[in-house]
């Protein structure tokens, strides 16, 4: 499986470690994850989460390890790999003073993408979130849900291989949080590689492949129904990693 | 190459933006250098008397002394002023947008410091015109002329707030930053006073005006408006951009400084 995500569409980590000083963040930390599949990366607070976040967007380049992003080395050819990712970062990326279209445009020129293609490619995108409306409206205007929204249209303005979502629905309201969350798994449905970092166990489906991250390791691995065994997915972390989920 | 294009169209673009929705920051970097040409140097006009020395051929007042120093000023203050916002960046998140763009990381950074001189040179320019409504004109080729020295001088500066940014982990640690940079910089430099007068007082300040890298920003300025070429400051700023710059690159790279740090 490693190896067709290397190769493939999908998000391949191995062996990779990264220290802040003498504390260690992340300990030989492994991953896969294939195209249309929805992975959950459950960790309490300070599991290093986070960090594994920057090491994948390269806002920190690790020691040792290796990333596979779509196939491309993230050390060897990081224009490619950064090409076919998209992230939506758990702090808000967006410039308030801007409309939602200004964030947008600014995000695709960031991407290269043809100037010509994009106001066409950002109606599809707020389309696909039905946020079109709100095209027009500064994001200071927007609430915490429609932003979030915003946000993950803007991931997806380049058609990237892989989706990376850190802590997407921090502060968000019950309603909002649902609706990411199931928009973000039929984007899986539909083809896309999806990691998805939270410590919210009701945002996990029992059909998600799920990774525990615990003190920089990855502690369990598999589907999450199966891990779960006769528990809710929320004892079973509790459990596991000694945090309230 | 449309993608370099469009990528620093876009950085710039944004830059501006940001300029025009924040009309106080226009406003005082227009304040700043009016209240030291029209306040500082009419009371000081009496105090310090001031020899021939070029490019100058004739007695000047005070007054048009310090404009290039001024001029100086405003992309001094402009650059940090950018470098500032550039830490707000980090912590506010808007940052690790600009920075996980495919793009080469060298070529995001360029584009952010050719944004902020765009934006400094307007203001030089503002600056300069209110300064002619009060009377303090100078040779009108001067200012077509002065436009290269100004945008070397906005890079070199621009590119010494990226470096200050790329070590500074916090928005509060900034503004102690900026009293040890901002007032050694421009007081130990010809911007208010000949390097002579210096002299007068202690030969070893005028040694440490003298390798400023804003005293040559000022200088090279000053020399263009009067449509005159200062080799030695040329090459002085042209060396600093160069090194500030790579430390710039040095401390944004993603292995060490900038989002090690912060975490």
């Amino acid at each position: 499986m490693v190896i067709e995500a290397m190769t493939n569409g999908g998000l391949a980590v191995t062996g990779l470690n990264f220290t802040y000083g003498p504390k260690l963040a992340l300990d030989d930390v492994s991953l896969t994850v294939p195209p249309g599949r929805f992975c959950a990366l459950l960790g309490p607070n300070g599991a290093g989460k986070s960090t594994l976040v920057s090491l994948l967007t390269r806002l920190l380049v690790a020691p040792k390890g290796d990333i596979h992003i779509a196939g491309h080395d993230l050390r060897a050819t990081p224009r490619k790999a950064l090409a076919d990712l998209g992230v939506v970062f758990q702090q808000p990326t967006l410039d308030l003073n801007l409309t939602v279209r200004q964030n947008m445009s600014y995000f695709a020129a960031l991407h290269g993408l043809p100037r010509g293609e994009t106001p066409g490619r950002i109606d599809a995108a707020l389309d696909r979130l039905d946020m079109r409306a709100r095209g027009d409206e500064k994001v200071r205007a927007l609430n915490g849900g429609h932003r979030r929204r915003m946000e993950l249209a803007r991931a997806l303005l380049h058609d990237p291989k892989v989706l990376l979502l850190d802590e997407p629905t921090v502060g968000l309201d019950a309603a909002a949080r649902q609706a990411i969350t199931d928009h973000v798994h039929d984007l899986a449905d539909a083809g896309l590689c999806v990691l998805w970092t939270t410590h919210l166990t009701d945002e996990v489906r029992d059909s998600d492949a799920l990774l525990v991250l615990h003190q920089g390791r990855i502690i369990d691995t598999g589907v999450a129904g199966d891990i779960r065994g006769a528990h809710t997915l929320s004892d079973w972390f509790l459990a596991r990693t000694g945090a309230p989920a | 190459m449309s993608g370099f294009w469009g990528v620093t169209r876009a950085i710039v673009g944004r830059e501006f933006l940001r300029f025009i929705h924040q009309r106080e920051r226009f406003i005082a970097a227009l304040v700043r250098p009016l209240v030291w040409l029209l306040i500082f140097a009419a009371g000081f006009r009496a105090a310090l008397g001031l020899s021939i020395i070029p490019p100058y051929q004739t007695y000047i007042t005070y007054e048009t002394y310090i404009v290039p120093g001024l001029c100086a000023m405003v992309l001094l203050f402009n650059g940090m002023q950018s470098s500032l916002s550039l830490v707000y960046d980090r912590e506010m998140g808007s940052m690790r947008l600009l920075l996980t763009s495919p793009f080469p990381r060298w070529w995001l950074l360029y584009c952010r410091l050719f944004g902020s001189t765009a934006i400094s040179i307007l203001q030089v320019y503002a600056f300069l015109g209110i300064a002619a409504l009060f009377g303090i004109t100078l040779p009108t080729l001067g200012y077509i002329a002065v436009l290269p020295g100004l945008v070397l001088g906005g890079l070199m500066l621009g590119a010494l707030g990226l470096v200050l940014s790329s070590f500074i982990s916090q928005l509060e640690n900034f503004a102690g930053v900026m009293n040890f940079v901002i007032f050694p910089m421009f007081f130990l430099s010809s911007a208010l006073y000949p390097l002579w007068k210096m002299a007068e007082s202690s030969p070893l300040l005028r040694d440490i005006c003298a390798l400023n890298p804003f005293t040559h920003v000022v200088e090279l300025i000053r020399f263009l408006l009067y449509l005159q070429f200062n080799l030695h400051a040329f090459a002085w700023v042209v060396l600093s951009t160069l090194v500030l710059s790579l430390l710039a690159v040095w401390g944004y790279d993603p292995a060490r400084g900038l989002m090690r740090r912060k975490g």
